[in-house]
């Protein structure tokens, strides 16, 4: 059910929230520049970036602390100008999770409810339906200070969702937890996501989380959208060397087109004897334009054997450093242009006869599917 | 900063204190004096403290004390509160270091001065003196100290707690109300408590701005002194120390807590 979601895909779906056109400016700085984005019902949409790139002053925005410069943000077509935070159907859970000292768990996650001015007996309800949902029934009476990480953050879910907003906002809602309990609440947030039905438009700074988590991933660049897509195609085809640097790691080689033969083009880089193959029929190049190929690490494949002289794309260096990870062995590759290449090998085998070592020279070869050309 | 105390330390903590607190202490000892005579100890008695509550004047001062120092006190702790608000929220707002200069210069204004402009003042606005220009004088005083005890809470506070509170649905009033005035109310009592206490010692400025049937305590203490000690002003004196370390201490325990509360929640 989950894979045929994808209403960015039908040109009559109608979005739930749009930024149409939207600058936001700090006295000089513009933290939001032009931006025009659709996020549709259902999704689980995560703005990703580096550090002032303007994800968290766009989430703001929708919330409704702060207010743009320019432009129009609405929410299922209704205009969100001059709507204060306390009028909108949109609720947030946030980064230091902001529950309140002096009350409960109860009374946090009932704070809400309560300026709705709901029947009692209803807010002790929808408390109660919070608390199985965040599995924090027995904590109920207890009092923020008396909680671990990981229970205030749900408590902060909790309180954020038990309004039953139309949008679900969170601001680096993992940022807080160690490794192991971050990974198991992406599954818990997707889960809860799917069970409620509800808009989650999530901000982070971490690409595995966004990866994990997302339906379509906008990566956000000084003030702007630079590719808003599914983490696949994010990931597959990125459409700038930010993104397909910033998104997972990758080996990006510098090079001069060509030309294009059977819809493949060759380019000449300095770090390959000869030119490079490169399958990307998308790209729309010319000759002597300088490119950036970027290829994944574990799209790569190291060998001891020198390939035969059909090969394609071949680079010759040697190992430079290898890191044993358990499931993945990373490779560091030394070319004689001085470039480290990162090459990554799944351990299939539990013995490998002899393993390639330091020092050793190898050959790194790459299929030219594999491999995204980026305009420069 | 755990190295045992040395012989050294010691005595000069001893010294230090014996300094700080031995007339202190000798006024409290005196107090339960059995003689008249201030300076000769006659055995232990509390004829003191009832003939204190007895002597009519001494009460009535008492009273008046009191009552200015609640009156005040309650004035200073809205009025620095509304301040403290002010300058730690709205900004960079043009002026602000100024103001904020402003609010604190009494706090190291010499008494005889501020005791002496206030009296002007009333003077030329034509306010008869009295209990309410006392009142007036001690809330002028006081305000900057609950300014500034209020305002190191407000600089801790953590600002998302307001934000989420709007985003759940209250408007900005019942915001402060259910969520900010909760939190920092151990700070603005601790202002309070401040306010009182100095108003309640006051000599200089109450002297400066009493009139007739408005004599506190200190006043009324100060001016006894002159004609000759007596016993029951040991004891009346005894009382306000009493009172007056309560007030502190409980003002240091209140905005401590306020402080450390506000870090453990920031984690």
């Amino acid at each position: 059910m989950r894979r045929t979601f994808a209403p960015w895909a039908d040109p009559d779906a109608k979005p739930l929230i749009r930024f149409e056109n939207v600058t936001k400016r700090f006295g000089e700085a513009v933290a939001v520049d032009h931006l025009t984005l659709d996020v549709f019902e259902g999704e689980f949409f995560c703005l990703l970036g580096p550090s002032g790139c303007g994800k968290t002053t766009l989430m703001r925005m929708l919330a409704g602390f702060e207010f743009p410069t320019e432009g129009v943000i609405t929410l299922a077509g209704q205009s969100l100008e001059g709507v204060p935070p306390y009028r909108r159907p949109v609720n947030m859970m946030f980064q230091s999770y902001a529950l309140f000292p002096h009350m409960s768990v109860e009374k946090n996650i009932a704070f809400g409810l309560k300026q709705d001015g709901l029947p009692k007996a209803e807010i002790a309800d929808r408390v109660g339906e919070m608390l199985r949902l965040v599995q924090l029934e027995k904590l109920a009476r207890r009092y923020p200070s008396q909680l671990s990480g990981g229970q205030r953050q749900r408590v902060a879910l909790a309180r954020a969702l038990a309004k039953r907003p139309k949008v679900l906002l969170l601001d680096e809602p993992l940022g807080a937890l160690d490794k192991k309990l971050r990974e198991e609440t992406q599954f818990e947030l997707m889960d809860i996501q799917h069970e409620l039905g509800m808009t989650f438009v999530v901000v982070t700074h971490d690409q595995e989380e966004a990866m994990t988590m997302a339906d379509r991933i906008a990566v956000m660049d000084h003030g702007r959208i630079v590719q808003v897509a599914t983490p696949g195609e994010i990931y597959e085809q990125p459409k700038t060397r930010f993104i397909a640097e910033f998104v997972g790691d990758v080996n990006i080689l510098e090079g001069h087109v060509q030309g294009q033969e059977n819809g493949l083009w060759h380019v000449k880089s300095p770090s390959a004897e000869a030119p490079l193959t490169i399958d990307d029929p998308d790209e729309v190049l010319h000759s002597g334009q300088a490119v950036a190929i970027a290829v994944r690490p574990e799209k790569m494949v190291v060998q001891r054997e020198k390939p035969g002289p059909d090969a394609l794309n071949v680079l010759t260096g040697e190992v430079w450093d290898i890191g044993y990870l358990g499931d993945w062995t990373v490779y560091r590759i030394r070319l004689a242009t001085g470039e480290i290449l990162r090459v990554s090998c799944a351990n299939v085998s539990r013995f490998v006869e002899s393993p390639i070592d330091w020092d050793e020279q190898v050959y790194v070869t790459f299929a030219p599917g594999a491999a995204v050309i980026l305009a420069e | 900063m755990t190295r045992r105390l040395s012989l050294f330390n010691i005595t000069s903590l001893v010294l230090g204190f014996a300094f700080l607190y031995l007339p202190i202490l000798l006024l409290v000892v005196y107090s339960f004096n059995g003689s008249r005579l201030v300076t000769v100890w006659g055995g232990f008695s509390t004829q003191w403290y009832g003939a204190l509550f007895r002597n009519q004047a001494l009460m009535e001062a008492a009273w008046v004390t009191l009552r200015i120092a609640l009156l005040s006190a309650s004035i200073a702790t809205v009025l620095g509160t509304l301040a403290a608000l002010a300058l730690t929220r709205y900004g960079r707002f043009t002026g602000r270091t100024l103001f904020t200069g402003m609010v604190y210069a009494p706090m190291v204004m010499p008494e005889v001065i501020t005791g002496l402009s206030l009296l002007l003042f009333f003077v030329a606005i034509d306010l008869d003196r009295g209990f309410w220009t006392i009142t007036l004088a001690h809330t002028t005083l006081t305000m900057c100290f609950v300014t500034v005890v209020v305002q190191a809470r407000l600089m801790t506070f953590d600002r998302s707690l307001e934000e989420a509170a709007m985003d759940l649905g209250a408007p900005p009033l019942r915001t402060f109300f259910s969520v900010t005035l909760p939190l920092i109310a151990p700070s603005i009592v601790a202002g309070f408590l401040l306010a009182f206490t100095l108003s309640l010692d006051d000599l200089v400025i109450a002297s400066f701005n009493t009139g007739p049937g408005a004599t506190t305590l200190p006043i009324k203490i100060y001016s006894q002194v002159r004609l000759g000690l007596s016993p029951e002003i040991n004891a009346a004196s005894t009382i306000l120390i009493g009172l007056v370390t309560a007030g502190v201490i409980s003002a240091t325990l209140l905005s401590k807590r306020s402080v450390l509360r506000s870090r453990r929640n920031a984690h």
